[in-house]
């Protein structure tokens, strides 16, 4: 077992990042985001196309929120504020983002532009930044754990996408089918995901 | 205290407006694609446009009506246009409706097409005929409890050129929060009375249009349509005919036969016209004095639910099994069927059935 937060160079960074992605995965055990995992996972590409945007909106989200927080809403006795403010600025960032990828390259917008208004309001990628208050990451190491809990999610749903595509939906009790199997598979999931808990400590 | 309410309200305010500012004039700058040249139909017409928007809006900027029944949403596929150069990717949105020969011929829906740089595109002749009208609601009259019929009156241009079974789009506003949005409606009245246009609207719960049309749209409004589109229409043969309808279905079909009775046409010609009880059925006294002055004709309203008790003399059963008793070899006839798809993917079953032949099946369905 180690303890991360005393670690010095990259190594404490790669560890924030697997433990965020594996030990702390945050749809399997503390089950956020799932909302567009229910409606979005039928398939494994669009699964990861959304998956790639949550981990490139993660990571860039709980960077600028810690500057924020840390150089805003410290300093002016607001950290109240801070939900409310999380909220704003990732919407705003997702936006700026759409604009952008739709400029530069089609190609990007058509795999990852279209998912980027879904998860404007995703409830993980705000748990992600106010997760984050609570450790004493330094800069880099929020990026890492923006960039692991993101990863961590897009591996989940990847799974999910995965198991949904080989399950024959015909054959399911009616009431069981779509959010029903879905939420099966991820409490299962969820089960062999505590093998991983107490790896790292965070 | 104070303070720090008023700290906290200053400092919301700034930052959203900060960002809201950002996002501003991000989008000038980011999404700003200058004046862009679109070539119709091999330099037939050349526009310049703002880019930025859907290749749909920017032509129906400039007064070039590509029929579009879901406002742009990518989900009705009527928009579709063949774009050849800069039109960029396929979508995500409208791939499913480009089967591997749209793709193979360029086809784009050309409300997912953003203008981002020059175009060539080609769309159907037809549609530099049709044309935007601005026209006031004379009348509007309940046909059953659930269908209405307009009678517009048009303002500018005055007058329209149709074939009878073609359509128009009907826009309605904003209101209540809905969005502006257009919607494909058969026109129902005469080509020879060009200075109206009727049509028939059948109330579609939670529809967007229907609703406008029922509870907000009043006599005297203005109004604005688009059009004419669409190539249902009666053939020039001489091969009889079979008119299968359900519900506003009725539309072109009352055109057609209207034109009919004016030139003389007196083809052999059938009408089934499905309901489900006496409430359902509207122009029936019409359309048995029809038969009179078209000798050929006959109408046949066919009801599924109609109370066993009641003074119903008629036909009672579904259009697919009443057919076969009046026309026992569909082979030599012409079919036009309008209404609902099940309607019609019913009745083009029976009549293969019964020996017509694939090509002379002429359909326009009502999603």
């Amino acid at each position: 077992m180690e303890d991360a937060a005393n670690l010095t160079g990259l190594a404490p960074v790669m560890l924030i990042f697997i433990s965020a992605a594996f030990t702390d995965n945050i749809l399997l055990t503390r089950f956020l985001g799932m909302c567009s995992v229910l409606g979005v996972s039928k398939k494994v590409d669009t699964s990861l196309g959304l998956g790639a945007a949550v981990i490139f909106v993660t990571t860039c989200t709980s960077g600028l929120n810690y500057l924020v927080y840390r150089y805003l809403l410290v300093p002016l006795e607001l950290e109240y504020l801070r939900l409310i403010v999380f909220i704003v600025v990732i919407a705003a960032f997702v936006q700026f983002v759409e604009m952008v990828v739709e400029r530069i390259s089609e190609g990007l917008y058509n795999a990852l532009g279209i998912f980027l208004p879904l998860i404007t309001v995703n409830c993980a990628i705000l748990g992600v930044s106010l997760f984050m208050l609570g450790t004493p990451y330094n800069f880099l190491q929020t990026l890492a754990y923006g960039a692991g809990a993101g990863a961590g999610w897009a591996l989940a749903i990847g799974i999910i996408g995965g198991i949904r595509e080989k399950i024959n939906e015909q054959a399911l009790p009616r009431g069981l089918a779509g959010p029903g199997i879905t939420l099966i598979i991820i409490g299962i999931m969820s089960l062999a995901f505590v093998g991983f808990s107490g790896m790292i400590r965070i | 205290m104070i303070l720090s309410i008023g700290l906290a309200v200053g400092f919301l305010a700034v930052m959203t407006l900060f960002l809201a500012l950002l996002l501003v004039f991000a989008e000038r700058r980011i999404l700003n694609y200058g004046p862009c040249t679109l070539d119709i139909n091999d330099g037939k017409k050349t526009l310049v446009v703002n880019g930025g928007s859907t290749l749909l809006s920017s032509l129906a900027n400039n007064d070039i009506f590509i029929p579009s029944a879901c406002g742009g949403r990518g989900s009705c596929a009527y928009c579709k246009v063949q774009v050849f150069e800069g039109g960029g990717m396929i979508g995500p949105v409208e791939e499913p409706y480009l089967s591997p020969e749209d793709i193979k011929e360029n086809v784009r829906l050309s409300c997912q097409v953003k203008v981002r740089q020059d175009i060539k595109l080609a769309i159907p002749e037809e549609l530099f005929l049709a044309k935007r009208f601005r026209g006031k609601l004379l009348h509007k009259r309940n046909l059953t409890y659930d269908i209405v019929e307009l009678r517009i009156a048009l303002i500018e241009p005055e007058s329209i050129e149709f074939v009878a079974g073609q359509y128009i789009q009907l826009e309605s506003p904003e209101y209540a929060g809905r969005d502006a949005v257009m919607r494909a409606y058969s026109i129902s009245s005469v080509p020879s009375d060009d200075r109206h246009v009727e049509v028939i609207i059948r109330k579609v719960p939670e529809g967007i249009c229907t609703t406008w049309v029922f509870e907000h749209l009043k006599e005297n409004q203005e109004v604005f349509l688009s059009g004419p589109f669409g190539e249902f229409q009666l053939t020039d043969t001489k091969a009889p005919a079979v008119f299968l309808a359900g519900g506003s279905g009725m539309a072109p079909i009352w055109s057609i036969l209207r034109e009919m009775r004016e030139r003389g046409d007196n083809r052999k010609a059938f009408y089934f016209f499905s309901g489900r009880n006496q409430d359902d059925l509207f122009f029936t006294k019409e359309l048995f004095a029809l038969e009179k002055e078209l000798p050929n004709f006959k109408y046949v309203p066919c009801l599924t639910r109609e109370d066993a008790n009641s003074n119903w003399q008629g036909e009672r059963g579904r259009i697919p099994a009443v057919l076969p008793k009046y026309i026992p070899d569909a082979k030599p006839f012409e079919a036009y069927l309008c209404g609902s798809s099940s309607l019609i993917d019913a009745c083009v079953d029976a009549l293969r059935q019964h020996g017509i032949q694939e090509p002379n099946i002429y359909y326009d369905k009502f999603e």
